[in-house]
């Protein structure tokens, strides 16, 4: 009997009858077809589980952080550790986990399928920024192992370059490198924008999503190495004692203050630009409506990155910048509140009169609407001289970058990951666990920021480890708030890795949304479409059930 | 036509060659903000000290940053040569055009590295062998800072340049480049170029700011 034979009698199992499809997850196997990988969907993943790592990481300190908070005079650590903390906080949360959330994983793994094109232009690009993440990763990591580091995320001048002896070098360097990680995404996009779009997808047939990715890009690119030097000069002088920032020796620390800003304010717009492309998505698509005033949308995201480039002063109002830079710097921070009004009202007027469907990515994106508008609203407070001169440096400043950043920015990236789980992994989620979830972290969310909206008011300044007997009230308050998030964050979480084994198999456009990543099957193959898609319609072109102007 | 050199994400050559042209011209446009950076510094403190500024650059050799300036406008033409010859398919043109190239930067190079030398000897290194004791003292150590930072970055973006080229020299040699597929040489003189504008800038900053003696 030969081994065909053999084969042929043995029995077929059930599977068999209907053979596996081939796609991304299941073209090749092993450790070395993931870590070598240039398919830009498996690096999306690669870099969902490093930042998802990181963002617990962040997420520790801040839940130590609240607990120590739960009595004035601090719960569980003392002054020294609380600042570690809140650096390692400040600097996990930004550099590793909000910067590359929605771009590195949302955006390496929708934006080619939604171009329909079959990679980046530079995938070996893709993965090597990868890696740079990662390394940038471990010397945080050692960083935290070796002590840490106490300067906050801003490493402001003297503070970092003379005084402390915490591990500083070891954290910028961390950062540094992790900048080009970025510089790379966003050169990657840019070009993968211009040059990979399928035939017919002109600049306005583009979903919004790409439009704020791209506008995100361009910011990467531009900010990132402002970042990178101003961090290689802070380690010169701190290394070799250079003077750069030093006043002994004609340095000026505030040029460290507006070097860091010129990056870092256009970085909350590397947050939450990459958001609001995600919510524009999930809206039309939820609501089976165009996005309305689809130019405006898009215009917006544009004037948001130019504008954002032009405000950093308003973090210096009480530094010593002078009274009249303050002041123009306070007017252009006014301004950048225009595009973004613009965006909420018309995802507003995008719902209006759709047949919104509250599914759970719908249920994060209204969540960010909520919370982006007071984060924005409490951001023209602080972007007001006087006001400013009263809550500089308070919880109040905490309370409104949070609402933005995590209110804001993680809303829209758990949003943007449950609507995009069934084609990234093939699977739907547990619709009623993903409801669930987004509501206790809208509640918890809450729960705990908006007391310290109270608590920066009042006067309780940031970075403490203790505070005044009265406002203890309020801070158990946040604390209760930040365990019930917590509990919020980890069931996505456990839900996902479950569904992602067990859960039904997803059709490959289960929202029945427009756009070319719901086009093919789910998951996708490896080139993504099996032959290149053309395109000849507008974005969002759901059937319009009455006039949108009646 | 999809040949050997197209890469599987690209349609054709062309597409690859417009994407990996736009890539480096980003690239470049970040390097300009890195070095952005540094020369916003300097124009600060230049606008606070420039007395200490003018004595500081006298204590660097003009001569020097001439002679480097003139190997670096030499290597830019005949790197662009080098291109030209690429795209016309001269093969040992081109490859003898980047030899000069890596020549003309190594002999920047070597200039610079015996001047650092020089300043070494001299004291005039910022930190605990700082030994000018003249007027401005801080300001001038102030100015030595950004001198090494700046020319430092500098001389670092020419070694990677020397090290690229190289690579274009031994592609070109192995027959690699050819009149149809030359994108790599092409971008790797953006870069060329790119840093040696660069110098152009720094330059007057450090060498010429002092005026005559």
């Amino acid at each position: 009997m030969t081994a065909v034979d053999a084969a042929a009698r043995l029995p077929i199992p059930a599977r068999a009858k209907r053979p596996m499809r081939e796609h991304y997850l299941n073209e090749s196997y092993g450790l070395r077809s993931w870590l070598l990988t240039t398919d830009h969907k498996r690096i999306a993943l690669m870099f969902l589980a490093a930042i998802t790592f990181f963002f617990f990481i962040g997420g520790i300190a801040a839940l130590l952080m609240r607990i120590n908070l739960i009595t004035p005079t601090g719960y569980i650590v003392g002054n020294e550790t609380y600042n570690r903390l809140f650096s390692l906080h400040g600097i996990v949360m930004v550099w590793f986990f909000l910067i590359p959330s929605i771009p590195a994983v949302i955006g390496n793994f929708v934006l080619p399928m939604m171009l329909g094109a079959r990679d980046l232009a530079f995938p070996k690009l893709n993965l090597l920024s990868f890696y740079i993440f990662v390394f940038g990763g471990c010397f945080t990591i050692a960083d935290v192992i070796l002590g840490g580091v106490d300067t906050g995320w801003t490493f402001y001048t003297p503070l970092s370059s003379e005084y402390l002896t915490s591990q500083v070098v070891l954290a910028i360097a961390g950062v540094f490198i992790t900048g080009f990680s970025s510089i790379l995404t966003g050169l990657n996009f840019i070009v993968t924008t211009h040059r990979m779009r399928a035939p017919g997808l002109t600049w306005f047939r583009l979903p919004l999503f790409v439009w704020s990715m791209y506008t995100t890009s361009a910011i990467l690119v531009l900010a990132t190495p402002v970042l990178a030097i101003t961090l290689v000069m802070l380690a010169v002088e701190r290394i070799w004692h250079f003077g750069i920032f030093d006043p002994r020796y004609g340095g000026d620390p505030l040029l460290f203050q507006h070097l860091f800003w010129f990056y870092s304010h256009p970085a909350v717009y590397i947050m939450v630009l990459p958001a609001m492309g995600v919510v524009s998505e999930i809206i039309a698509t939820f609501s089976r409506k165009r996005v309305f005033g689809y130019k405006f949308v898009a215009f917006a995201s544009i004037s948001i990155g130019v504008l954002g480039f032009l405000v950093w002063g308003h973090h210096m109002f009480v530094a010593g910048q002078s009274v009249y830079a303050s002041t123009v710097f306070s007017f252009l921070s006014f301004l950048v509140a225009v595009p973004s009004a613009i965006k909420v009202f018309n995802w507003t007027m995008t719902m209006r009169k759709g047949h919104v469907h509250f599914s759970t990515p719908m249920l994060y994106a209204l969540g960010f609407i909520g919370l982006f508008t007071i984060g924005g609203l409490t951001g023209l407070f602080v972007a007001t001289l006087g006001v400013d001169v009263h809550v500089h440096d308070t919880y109040f400043v905490i309370a409104h970058f949070h609402f933005i950043m995590v209110g804001g920015s993680v809303m829209a990236y758990l949003g943007a990951i449950h609507y995009w789980w069934p084609k990234i992994s093939g699977k739907l989620y547990p619709e009623m666990w993903g409801r669930i979830s987004a509501v206790l972290i809208f509640f918890g969310f809450n729960l705990t920021f908006l007391p310290q909206f109270l608590l920066g008011y009042l006067g309780m300044p940031r970075r403490y480890h203790n505070y005044p007997p009265e406002f203890q009230v309020l801070n158990v308050m946040s604390t209760a708030g930040a365990t019930i998030l917590g509990l919020g964050y980890l069931l996505p979480l456990a839900y996902l890795i479950w569904s992602a084994r067990y859960a039904k198999d997803a059709p490959p456009n289960p929202w029945g949304a427009t756009g070319l990543e719901w086009q093919t099957d789910s998951p996708p193959p490896k080139d993504n479409f099996y032959e290149t898609p053309i395109v000849t319609e507008e974005p969002y072109n759901y059937p319009e059930t009455e006039s949108a102007y009646a | 036509m999809r040949d050997g050199v197209v890469a599987h994400q690209f349609d054709d050559l062309e597409q690859q060659n417009e994407a990996d042209r736009l890539g480096m011209w980003v690239f470049l446009i970040t390097e300009v903000l890195f070095f952005g950076g540094m020369f916003t510094a300097y124009i600060e403190y230049r606008t606070i000290h420039p007395q200490a500024f003018s004595i500081a650059s006298h204590h660097l050799d003009y001569w020097m940053g001439t002679i480097n300036t003139a190997l670096l406008l030499v290597s830019s033409m005949t790197m662009a040569l080098a291109v030209h010859g690429a795209q016309r398919g001269k093969r040992w043109i081109s490859a003898l055009f980047l030899f000069c190239t890596i020549v003309l930067g190594l002999g920047f190079l070597g200039v610079k590295f015996w001047e650092y030398a020089k300043h070494i000897n001299e004291g005039l290194v910022p930190g605990r062998g700082f030994k000018y004791m003249g007027p401005y003292a801080r300001e001038v150590e102030l100015f030595m800072s950004f001198y090494f930072l700046m020319t430092g970055m500098h001389a670092l973006h020419m070694t990677i340049g020397v090290c690229v080229v190289t690579v274009m020299l031994l592609l070109t040699l192995a027959g690699k480049i050819t009149r149809v597929y030359h994108s790599p040489i092409v971008i790797a003189g953006l870069y060329w170029h790119f840093v040696d504008i660069v110098w152009i800038f720094l330059y007057p900053c450090f060498y010429l700011i002092g005026g005559p003696k």
